[in-house]
């Protein structure tokens, strides 16, 4: 990680006003009103659709839109870069002698720094978005591409009014709005020209929408004699009729609304007010995004209606801002766009911040794998230029199976002046910062699969093979001892294979799919001996892993030989409380009656919730055994764990971390469970390090002595 | 159909629906909205009402001479310097309160754009659903320019605090008048 981006979270983390604003918004508790009523997945599986056909014939769509628009007299220009889009632009104001200019919000003309160059020419251009004007005034680039100066403060805001206006002004919200629409309201009559974006174009018409709320939009394209609207060719869609589904989700994503103040539908120029004919000029912009089609992979980021729900959700987002998680386009799609708009290399820092926690796709209107995507981008850096030395040789490390858990157990008597309770609090020099906000586990004097062969199991005919993963196996041996006693009480006996190893995740989540594929590889034949009815792993990444991305990664890694073996694995996959809810409902576990009642709140892990989607099982069994569940606030949100992210970016990290304590307090339960020794582990650290009374437990834990 | 679009029309940010049996009904209370915000002949104070069916049923002679502020032409100087701005709308959306403008007459824009408080007739037997069934009463390829107007203007762009009347009306009273335009509509 370059030195400049580490210093720009350090600065964004210390300015807590947007974080401030998003977390008051609660934007997931309104964006669900806003969507009541209606079925989400229904309404964004037409969008995807609509939009992935468009994708697949963008040129055809323009040529069909020039036609149509220019057979209502709109001029119409396929510009195929940002400098033929910036050249037209150029040579329409030369033409028309265009002094001054008025433009309501377009990320577009942000993409192609339109108003630097029409100053270059000596044309003034005024933003009248107040958020835009707002970051104008500031000499700054938007923060969030719904609400561009989220990141200032009211404070801040009457500042610069103050100078542009020349007036002295209190922090008063409503007022300021008057003062700005008293500022901006004479530039829209002195325009020349009104530049424009769209948010839907329609081919079959020739039409452009724009939906708005202040009302500037309708101002720009309606005083000034010329309107010019920059629109990137993924805001075609073929039909009039394919605008309705993306007005319901756009502005119910974008801003809880149901729709926008103002809709506007312009297919023709009409008259002026003095009787003179409007010149109306469409610019159709590729910059890329053709060639973005003709990526298999990178062809749905082309369905993307800009609403940023993606940032609204995002917990890295939430804490960094757009000025660090981003370029022109921040958050999670800023981070494709930038890498396509812009170039790859700039995007390569900013692919770095996103967790992989999956909240985004899960609201993404377009049904982009967003989180997908960016993991791509990793791959394909990871591929170019290579992994950092230091990171490349650890995952090899984990690779050898050997050679990583003789350094496992190596650690365990290395890190003994530095033990205490099993925390480590402490740590020298320079690795005292990953111990500064939590305390770290201890590796376990004695390692699951050493522990193992020494527990006695009844003889059962239905056998599982249990997958502990790393951190269960070599820190958290006891809550392996646990699932054997749970699961030996089913009737089911516990095998161990020694072979298994790790499951290729920190590989997988890296961006080096192939050493990912040889985990799997490694993993596949041990886990199969003895024919096993079950696979359970306790924790929600491995979990994933042997569920969902082994076959993925070996399909995309053309070892198809293996496949049969990882599909028969994925199909016998189970999460430990998964396969415990299960046989509690077919009466093969039985809890036992009249144990003490707790109360207990659960944290879903990413991995789990989202890629695997298991979050009501745990809940069923831990419920069924005696623990009352106290939810806490964003109980799905990330603990900032994420694998080796907490290493890579522990600011961030930390930050979500301590979010996630005071939604655990907050709940005032005697418990906190998750099923993934990552999370608990992060958790468990955490509160530790804040003298929390609240245990941390895993579920099998928790449930070991639940069970007549 | 009528109490869902209210409903929602009326939680769309400063807006109030009013419903009036008849045409003269519905004028009655528009010349008293006049009269009570003190409409003058003086920028600032103005009021424009851009054509509108309802107008037929007008003496615009009498009302100009009751109110020498009103103005029945529409220029940008007369609707810049409008308090109020007067127009009729084609059609109603229940679904999201909100009424669709066939604005291919810039009269039409700058009347309802500019002013501060825009009053916006609107005939109760024109509410239909949603945007779907908007979209097959009005197609753009027979209408130039079209605009669904929900609610007043308004943004969130300072610190997500909700402000009203940022370039547009900061007040939309909307007037539904039960016997107008009935000619023709299915019951």
């Amino acid at each position: 990680m370059k030195q400049d981006l580490s210093a720009s979270i350090h600065k964004a983390l210390e300015n807590q006003n947007l974080a401030g604003i998003l977390d008051r918004w609660n934007y997931p508790a309104m964006r669900a009103k806003a969507f009541e009523g209606i079925d989400f997945e229904a309404l964004r599986g037409k969008i995807a659709d609509i939009k992935g056909d468009a994708a697949g014939r963008l040129d055809e769509l323009a040529e069909t839109f020039k036609k149509n628009a220019e057979a209502n007299g709109i001029k119409v220009y396929i510009a195929r870069s940002a400098e033929e889009a910036r050249q037209y632009i150029g040579n329409v104001c030369k033409e028309k002698g265009v002094k001054k200019i008025v433009k309501s919000k377009s990320m577009a003309t942000e993409e192609i720094h339109l108003n630097h160059f029409l100053d270059e020419f000596g044309i003034k251009s005024d933003e009248t978005d107040l958020g835009e004007w707002i970051c104008q005034l500031a000499h700054q680039t938007p923060s969030h591409m719904v609400m561009p100066a989220l990141h200032l403060t009211k404070e801040e805001i009457s500042d610069l009014f103050a100078e542009e206006t020349k007036q002295s002004l209190d922090n008063d919200i409503p007022k300021l709005v008057k003062v700005a629409r008293e500022a901006i309201r004479e530039k829209f009559f002195e325009a020349d020209m009104g530049i424009s974006g769209a948010n839907i174009a329609i081919a079959e018409t020739g039409t452009i929408i724009t939906c708005t709320n202040e009302g500037n939009a309708r101002l720009s394209t309606s005083l000034p004699k010329i309107h010019i609207a920059l629109v990137g060719l993924e805001k075609l869609v073929p039909n009039y009729t394919d605008a309705a589904p993306i007005l319901a989700a756009l502005p119910r994503n974008a801003t809880s609304q149901l729709i926008t103040s103002y809709v506007q539908f312009i297919s023709a120029p009409t008259l002026n007010d003095d009787g003179s004919m409007k010149e109306v000029h469409i610019v159709l912009m590729d910059n890329n995004r053709i060639k973005m089609s003709q990526d298999p992979k990178f062809k749905q980021a082309l369905q993307c209606i800009r609403c940023a729900a993606c940032l609204n959700v995002c917990p890295v987002y939430r804490l960094v801002t757009g000025h660090v998680f981003g370029d022109i386009y921040t958050g999670g799609i800023g981070t494709i766009l930038t890498a396509w708009f812009n170039e790859l290399k700039s995007a390569e820092d900013i692919q770095a911040l996103c967790i992989g926690c999956d909240k985004c796709n899960q609201v993404c209107p377009g049904k982009i794998d967003i989180s997908g995507l960016i993991l791509e981008l990793r791959h394909r850096a990871a591929n170019k230029e290579g992994l950092p030395f230091i990171y490349k040789s650890s995952l090899q490390v984990i690779n050898n199976r050997k050679v990583f858990h003789t350094m496992l157990r190596t650690a365990s008597v290395l890190q003994k002046p530095f033990v205490k309770d099993g925390f480590i609090r402490h740590l020298p020099m320079f690795l005292s910062g990953l111990s500064e906000y939590r305390s770290l586990p201890s590796v376990a004097a004695k390692p699951f699969r050493d522990i193992f062969k020494t527990i006695k199991q009844p003889k059962c005919e239905e056998k599982a093979v249990f997958f502990a993963g790393c951190a269960l196996d070599f820190v958290y041996p006891k809550t392996g001892e646990a699932i054997v006693s749970i699961l030996n009480k089913a009737g089911i006996e516990v095998l161990f294979p020694e072979e298994q190893s790790c499951c290729g995740i920190p590989h997988w989540a890296s961006g080096s799919f192939d050493m990912a594929a040889d985990a799997a590889e490694h993993n596949i034949a041990p886990l199969l001996e003895g024919d096993p009815k079950y696979v359970v792993v306790s924790c929600g990444s491995c979990t994933t892993a042997l569920k969902k991305e082994w076959t993925k990664i070996l399909k995309e890694q053309h070892k198809d030989a293996l496949i049969p073996q990882a599909e028969k694995i994925a199909d016998r996959t189970y999460m430990f409380t998964e396969l415990v809810d299960k046989l509690i409902k077919e009466k093969r576990l039985t809890p036992k009656e009249g144990v003490e009642l707790h109360t207990l709140t659960y944290h879903d892990s990413c991995h789990a919730k989202r890629h695997v989607g298991i979050f009501k099982e745990p809940r069923d069994a831990l419920s069924a055994t005696g623990f009352q569940i106290k939810e806490m606030h964003e109980c799905d949100t990330c603990c900032g764990m994420g694998g080796s992210y907490t290493v890579k970016q522990p600011e961030i990290s930390m930050q979500m971390l301590k979010r996630k304590l005071q939604n655990i307090e907050e709940t005032g339960a005697e418990f906190v469970s998750a099923e993934c020794p990552g999370c608990l582990l992060q958790m468990a650290g955490g509160l530790d390090k804040t003298g929390s009374k609240i245990k941390v437990v895993h579920p099998a834990e928790l449930m070991v002595d639940k069970f007549k | 159909m009528f109490e869902s679009f209210k409903a929602r029309a009326e939680t769309s940010g400063n807006t109030e629906v009013k419903r009036f049996e008849t045409t003269a009904q519905a004028l009655g209370f528009i010349e008293a909205f006049i009269a009570q915000e003190e409409i003058k002949d003086e920028a600032g104070s103005y009021a424009v009402w851009a054509d509108s069916s309802i107008l037929k049923a007008l003496d615009k002679n009498a009302m100009v001479a009751k109110f020498p502020g009103l103005h029945f032409d529409v220029t940008r100087e007369l609707a810049k310097g409008a308090k109020i701005g007067i127009t009729q709308l084609q059609w109603g959306l229940a679904e999201t309160g909100s009424m669709a403008q066939d604005s291919t007459d810039v009269e039409q824009r700058l009347a309802s754009a500019l002013c501060w408080i825009h009053v916006a007739i609107l005939p109760t037997s024109k509410i239909i659903a949603d945007i779907p069934a908007f979209m097959t009463k009005m197609h753009p390829k027979d209408i130039k320019f079209m605009t669904l107007i929900t609610g007043a203007s308004k943004t969130a762009d300072i610190e997500r605090v909700l402000a009203i009347g940022v370039h547009g009306p900061e007040r939309l009273v909307i007037v539904c008048v039960d016997d107008l335009e009935l000619e023709g509509v299915a019951s």
